[in-house]
């Protein structure tokens, strides 16, 4: 006969004695629940669809072009590119995720809850931006290691294996600089309102407005004009920076239209750096006031 | 060990708006009322305990600590409940409180243990996994109370907990709070702007008006100091007062009644022998507990 167990007692209020951890794992905390809150785990239902379509999406794109070139025993397309190729559904993505992440707390009036807190006041939004950061990086960088190993089984030797690796890591660079530009950017703008719809509205006009400025400075008169246009819009911008840094990998057409940078390709680096810089610092004033409320 | 202790606090908003005023005060742990009406300087008050603003004048210490300056030491050792809604409708309570509690630094399981506890403790059980959406206002701030005890603090600070509470609510909240600061040791500052609420449940009451201190002393010194007994008799009451004023009784008169203050227990014989000397019927004679807001009432008018 073993002891009876399992009997309920009713031990009243227990004080706690064990450890408290310190700010680098709160942080952490934070950063995890948010990368899953931009995929939609551990929320209902329906905040998944969105998110797992577009993962769908990259996925299948991906998979179809390793299927292809394997056929045809050729690249297609390029590591790098398909970061480009994939741009507008990143758009999108930020458009759903970044709301999501910040504007959802706004709204509901949790960041009291937040802030009163041993968490210093710029760990939330710096948390927050690390795990859109992720979340894009995954988005692009998952498809391309899929493009990977499928071109690395059906490479013909370890050589082979090699070069591919060697296409792959600037791709992944490339997507990290992609995720890094549309994340800060992204947040910023939803920090701003509590109303998702406005928010998710607002990143994508941010996105879409800023275009037609490339267009119209791309045809003007002035060669310099042409070759500065990109910087007028993000997604150009992040462009602009590839193909300075490994032009051969994103144009791999030397006859077709490509975008013309002229000596200006550190100053589109530059540009992209400040444009990060500065939307961070946005962000965390944001939030210091946002704080104090 | 002092719970809570300013000296000279000021907090000027903007360089105009004055929200405290040369605020001392010094609390000892236990169940602390802060009454006052609405901007009184209350929630600046709470603001500058868990180091959200920094004063623009004075000191202020919460449990032997500096919130301006040891600001993270401070919050892991309290636990804020907010006047105003802060509850994610799509989390459930146990998700939400489970995350608040990791963000206090409780590992992931403790954190998760806890946080039923917690709620468990504020009469949420099976419901705890539903969404908070479809929450009564009385369930919600049982969670917004929960949230604020999850990392097992030494103070609470309460905004307004009976906010929009129906008398039934309120007087659950209040036994729960009370139960707080006497079962769990957990001492307590509630902030209310209705006296006669937090006066049945808290052992010192802070009272502010317009930024400044009206008073701060426990709330037996308070009511005790002033506790009537008050004489009614069918017939003969001038004749009583005068025999009682003649026995050195500082008696008074409200209508009907005769008010006596009650030094000791040998008030009581004092007034019943002259009742029965002057052979008068006695309709009642019994103890009138003074209410802390006619203190302060009174005291208003003094200064006037």
């Amino acid at each position: 006969m073993s002891e009876p167990t399992g009997v309920i007692h009713d031990i009243g209020y227990q004080r706690y004695t064990g450890p408290r951890l310190g700010r680098g794992h709160v942080f952490g905390a934070l950063y995890l629940h948010g990368v899953r809150t931009a995929f939609g785990l551990g929320r209902s239902a329906k905040a998944k669809i969105f998110p797992w379509l577009v993962v769908g999406i990259v996925l299948m794109v991906a998979a179809s072009v390793t299927a292809i070139s394997s056929q045809l025993g050729e690249q297609i397309i390029t590591y790098a590119q398909f970061a480009d190729a994939m741009s507008w559904l990143v758009i999108f993505f930020v458009a759903v995720a970044a709301p999501e992440l910040v504007s959802r707390d706004l709204r509901s009036g949790v960041l009291p809850l937040y802030f009163s807190r041993p968490l210093p006041h710029a760990d939330y939004p710096l948390a927050k931006l690390l795990a859109l950061v992720t979340a894009l990086f995954l988005l692009l960088g998952a498809p391309q290691l899929l493009m990977f190993l499928g071109a690395a089984f059906s490479a013909a030797g370890m050589g082979a294996v090699w070069d591919e690796l060697l296409d792959l890591l600037p791709g992944l660079l490339y997507a990290g600089l992609w995720a890094v530009v549309f994340a800060s950017v992204g947040l910023l703008i939803a920090s701003f309102t509590g109303k998702r719809a406005f928010a998710a509205g607002g990143i994508v006009a941010v996105f879409l407005m800023t275009t037609p400025i490339v267009g119209i400075l791309s045809v003007l008169p002035s060669h310099t004009a042409n070759q500065l246009s990109g910087i007028a819009s993000p997604p150009t911008l992040v462009q602009g920076v590839g193909i300075w840094t490994m032009h051969d990998l994103l144009i791999t057409d030397p006859d077709g239209p490509g975008v013309d940078l002229g000596p200006f390709g550190p100053l589109y680096a530059l540009a992209a750096v400040a444009l990060v810089a500065g939307c961070v610092a946005l962000l965390l004033a944001r939030y210091e006031k946002v704080a104090a409320r | 060990m002092t719970l809570i202790a300013t000296e000279s606090l000021t907090k000027v908003y903007g360089g105009e708006v004055t929200a405290l005023a040369d605020l001392t005060v010094a609390v000892e742990p236990g169940i602390v009322g802060l009454v006052g009406a609405n901007g009184a300087g209350k929630s600046t008050l709470i603001k500058l305990l868990l180091g959200l603003l920094t004063p623009t004048h004075g000191r202020i210490r919460v449990l032997g600590l500096d919130p301006t300056t040891d600001t993270a030491a401070v919050r892991a050792r309290v636990g804020y409940m907010p006047e105003h809604d802060c509850l994610p409708p799509d989390l459930s309570a146990a998700e939400l409180v489970t995350h608040l509690g990791r963000i206090s630094g409780l590992p992931r399981t403790v954190a998760r243990e806890r946080a039923s506890e917690a709620l468990r403790h504020v009469g949420l059980h099976e419901e705890r996994h539903r969404p908070v959406g479809g929450y009564s206002t009385g369930m919600k701030q049982r969670v917004k109370l929960a949230q604020a005890l999850v990392h097992d603090p030494d103070l609470l600070l309460l905004d307004e907990p009976t906010n929009g509470l129906d008398p039934a609510g309120r007087d659950a909240m209040l036994a729960l709070v009370q139960r707080i600061g006497t079962e769990f040791g957990i001492s307590v500052l509630v902030c209310s702007h209705l006296l006669g609420e937090v006066e049945r449940i808290c052992d010192t009451l802070v009272a502010i008006e317009g930024g400044r201190l009206l008073r701060a002393d426990h709330i037996a010194a308070m009511t005790s100091a002033t506790d009537m007994l008050a004489v009614e008799v069918s017939e003969g009451t001038e004749a009583l007062a005068i025999r009682l004023a003649a026995l050195d009784l500082p008696v008074s008169r409200e209508g009907r009644l005769l008010l006596v203050p009650l030094a000791d227990q040998g008030t009581y014989d004092l007034i019943l022998g002259a009742v029965a000397e002057l052979d008068l019927p006695l309709h009642r004679l019994d103890q009138r507990r003074h209410r802390v807001a006619e203190l302060f009432a009174r005291r208003e008018n003094s200064h006037v």
